[in-house]
């Protein structure tokens, strides 16, 4: 008798759980997301979580980038380039409104590219228009942009956040009120809780399918697990803690989808500080780290090993881990041979992210293996950003470099790895003024070479995109070519 | 009365004066720079230099001193450096979680902590006392962050009673603003009522030692109306002294439940100025939270005074 009762209990409580809320005819979502934006203007910040709400959604750029990373058409249905490299004509959308109901036009493009490289600018990624020499007006739907030098990868920057189109009646406000041309409109912010988006009705191109998207802001980790066990939350498109994965995993209302970013994770050597300004001292170091032991211990084996700067899911990419690969008694040659062969002291300063924090650990114990002592220090942000990137008062750190496309900081002089070789920059000049596919591949792969080569850093992982969603959610990206949540395509499956 | 209250008045003002000086230099001494940690890895030097010209981060430190007084008597808390709104806009949108949260924490601490007090101070030593004064010891040993996640496993994630955390707002209706804090408030009132709670048996038992409550108990008063009528006004001094403080901490302090039940409060808005180097939200937060609790400290001495009449009476 009793068993049969207990029976009948769990079947009506799973019956009351199964049916649960009804999917059916669900046209909004509620996603969370760890860091709350500063403001929602994409072209004055750095911040990712900006990009987070607003890219693709609400604002878009003469081209886009899709999931895959490829370049597609936006608010440009069409280009053309020139022969020499050096003049784009973009054939504009007509028709395309904003969300306060003035008019998209070619002079939007001028305004919006000429604001993001002025001098007074405050364009977090102002170097992706300083090879612009000018934009001009041909027509309302067509613009002619014309460069100093040929840039190959133009079409690609223009795809960026910052490049998107913003109106001059409106760009003022944007941070706070956004308006775009996308196919969802803003709709309200409550500080430090959620940030609502709805369905533009009056969209130029395909509407989105869904009526409103809420972002909710959960900064803790556990708080995020408890918000998706509860159902308050439909997903995380990045989840924060990797150690909640498996089960979500064993749960059938959960897809836990694992892609990859634009994060290359490299453990950072000051170039020109001794001893690290040894070639020797810095292959010494590559071969003192073991990759795979970092992604295990610290990012619960989600990650990729890289052997240069590069994104492995970029056609382009070479595997150079081999160069570099775990052999700790060839580390200690090589520190023979740089005339350290008792050892030294570096300085680990650590940002506050947990790949770096934990990651610093394991890596101090492999360094201590070959007799390098490292010293951590744990830094916040604002501390890392003054002491390390700024100051290069540092010898090591770890640090994730989320930008798409971003093997060009290694040509820049006073960047806080100080590596400025020559050659590379050659390299990367020729890059820029090459147009042809095969050889821009060509040209990449000498860049990833010889980063690998001189041991610039060690390049330790591919952060990985860990996404956790309800398994009737469908359509959101499973890679981050750009740190965007492009719900354009996202629906609900009946 | 009046005299008392001017003292108090004078000294609360001075504690003001060197609170904001305080907060202003520690902010000063601060590394790192704002409008670096806001356009990242990519910017280049001059458009930082741009961005730092828009803040109105240049200037001396006494000329920016005395701007930011300046402004803060006009009303005027500057503007965000991340937000770009007021200060003011901010902390008004916070404080309609804060206060609330608060003051619904405070009501169920003083709703547990009073009865549950009085009972232990009037049955010293029963088996009540004993129990009262061993689940108030954990009460006060139990971290309430970790009370909160217990709180959230059965409440939320098991029995789905609450959402595990957020605010709806007040525009969505009184109730379900009210049911979003029931479980922060639960898990901020527990400690503080185990607190409160001693507090009110320790000084209710030396009161009921007092030679007056004998004097009492002789003129033909029962154990409960000596109680009632003369021990627990004198032994609300101690007790009021610990909500004053407990309304201050509750206020501010609330950072780590807020965490945990992702409430856009006080707290949370200090921590992520900190974190985001948004200097000016940060300095003039604190300054509001040491301008409330310099007013409720002033509350408390007037409710000393009310509950106590030699402190109306006495002259300097």
């Amino acid at each position: 008798m009793i068993p049969t009762i207990r029976k009948l209990l769990v079947a009506t409580a799973l019956a009351a759980f199964a049916a649960g809320p009804a999917f059916a005819a669900k046209t909004d979502v509620t996603l969370g997301v760890r860091l709350e934006p500063p403001g929602l203007d994409p072209t004055a910040g750095a911040a990712a979580a900006i990009d987070e709400v607003v890219y693709a959604n609400i604002f878009e750029g003469l081209t886009r980038i899709g999931p895959d990373g490829s370049v597609a058409p936006a608010l440009a249905g069409s280009w053309e380039i020139s022969d020499d490299g050096l003049t784009y004509t973009f054939k504009l959308h007509s028709g395309v409104k904003f969300h306060d109901g003035t008019t998209f036009d070619a002079e939007d493009v001028k305004f919006s590219l000429d604001r993001a490289r002025a001098d007074d600018s405050t364009n977090a990624q102002k170097a992706l228009f300083e090879p612009i020499d000018k934009v001009e007006v041909v027509d309302p739907t067509t613009v002619k942009i014309t460069l100093k030098r040929p840039t190959g990868g133009f079409l690609f920057n223009m795809g960026w956040g910052d490049a998107v189109i913003v109106a001059p009646e409106s760009a003022a406000n944007n941070a706070t009120d956004p308006v775009g041309t996308g196919p969802f409109k803003f709709s309200k912010w409550n500080k430090g809780d959620s940030i609502e988006i709805v369905k533009n009705p009056d969209y130029w191109g395909e509407p989105a399918k869904l009526d409103k998207a809420t972002f909710k802001i959960i900064a803790d980790p556990s708080a995020a697990f408890a918000a998706m066990m509860a159902g308050d939350v439909d997903g995380f498109p990045i989840f924060p803690a990797p150690e909640n994965l498996p089960q979500f995993e064993a749960d059938p209302r959960f897809s836990v989808v694992v892609g990859s970013t634009e994060g290359e994770t490299i453990l950072a050597m000051n170039n020109k500080k001794p001893p690290l300004d040894n070639v020797l001292v810095r292959r010494a170091i590559t071969h003192a780290i073991d990759r795979q032991a970092i992604i295990d211990g610290a990012m619960f084996g989600y990650g990729t090993p890289i052997g240069t700067h590069f994104a492995p899911h970029n056609p382009a990419y070479l595997d150079l881990t081999e160069m570099s690969a775990y052999d700790p008694d060839q580390a200690k040659a090589l520190l023979k041979e740089a005339g350290h062969e008792n050892g030294f002291k570096l300085s680990l300063k650590l940002p506050p992210p947990t790949y770096a924090r934990r990651g610093g650990e394991i890596i101090a114990a492999q360094l201590r293996e070959v007799g390098i002592e490292a010293e951590i220090s744990n830094l916040e942000w604002a501390q890392w950003l003054e002491q390390v990137f700024k100051g290069k008062d540092y010898d090591l750190t770890i640090v994730s470099h989320t930008e798409p496309m971003d093997i060009g900081i290694y040509g820049r002089d006073d960047y806080y790895f100080q590596y400025a070789d020559k050659d590379f920059k050659a390299i990367m000049a020729k890059l820029d003024e090459t147009t042809d596919e095969a050889e821009r591949t060509k040209l990449m792969q000498d860049a990833q070479r010889k980063i690998a080569e001189d041991a610039v850093n060690v390049y330790l992982f591919q952060l990985a995109k860990t996404g956790v969603w309800n398994a009737k959610l469908k359509g959101l990206w499973a890679n981050a070519p750009v740190q965007a949540n492009d719900l354009t395509k996202v629906y609900w499956e009946d | 009365m009046a005299p008392y209250l001017l003292r108090r008045l004078i000294s609360l003002s001075l504690t003001l004066v060197a609170a904001s000086l305080v907060i202003f230099l520690m902010i000063e001494v601060v590394p790192g720079d704002p409008a670096s940690y806001m356009l990242g890895l990519n910017a280049a030097p001059d458009t930082v230099a741009a961005l730092r010209e828009q803040l109105g981060l240049t200037g001396t430190p006494v000329e920016r001193y005395l701007a930011w007084i300046a402004g803060m008597l006009g009303g005027d808390f500057g503007i965000s450096y991340t937000y770009r709104v007021p200060v003011s806009e901010l902390v008004a949108e916070r404080l309609w979680v804060s206060l609330p949260l608060a003051l619904y924490a405070l009501a169920l601490s003083t709703l547990i902590a009073f009865p549950v007090g009085i009972i232990a101070a009037a049955r010293r030593n029963s088996a009540a006392d004993v129990t009262i004064m061993g689940v108030t010891q954990i009460g006060i040993a139990v971290p309430n962050f970790w009370f909160a996640m217990l709180l959230v496993l059965l409440f939320s994630t098991i029995l789905r009673w609450f959402s595990a955390g957020g605010f709806p707002g007040w525009e969505a209706g009184f109730i379900p603003a009210m049911k979003a804090l029931t479980l922060p408030a639960i898990a901020l009132a527990l400690p503080q009522a185990s607190i409160l709670a001693r507090v009110m048996r320790s000084s209710l038992l030396d009161t009921l030692g007092e030679d007056f409550m004998r004097t009492a108990r002789a003129k033909g008063l029962s154990r409960r109306q000596a109680l009632w009528r003369h021990a627990l006004r004198n032994a609300l001094i101690p007790v009021l002294t610990i909500l004053g403080l407990q309304f201050s901490f509750l206020l501010a302090g609330a950072i780590i439940i807020e965490n945990v039940f992702f409430l856009p409060g006080l707290g949370r808005l200090v921590f992520q100025g900190i974190i985001q180097r948004d200097l000016i939200v940060v300095k003039s937060v604190i300054v509001l939270l040491v301008i409330a609790v310099v007013a409720v400290t002033f509350l408390v001495d007037l409710a000393y005074a009310a509950a106590d009449p030699r402190l109306r009476r006495r002259n300097p």
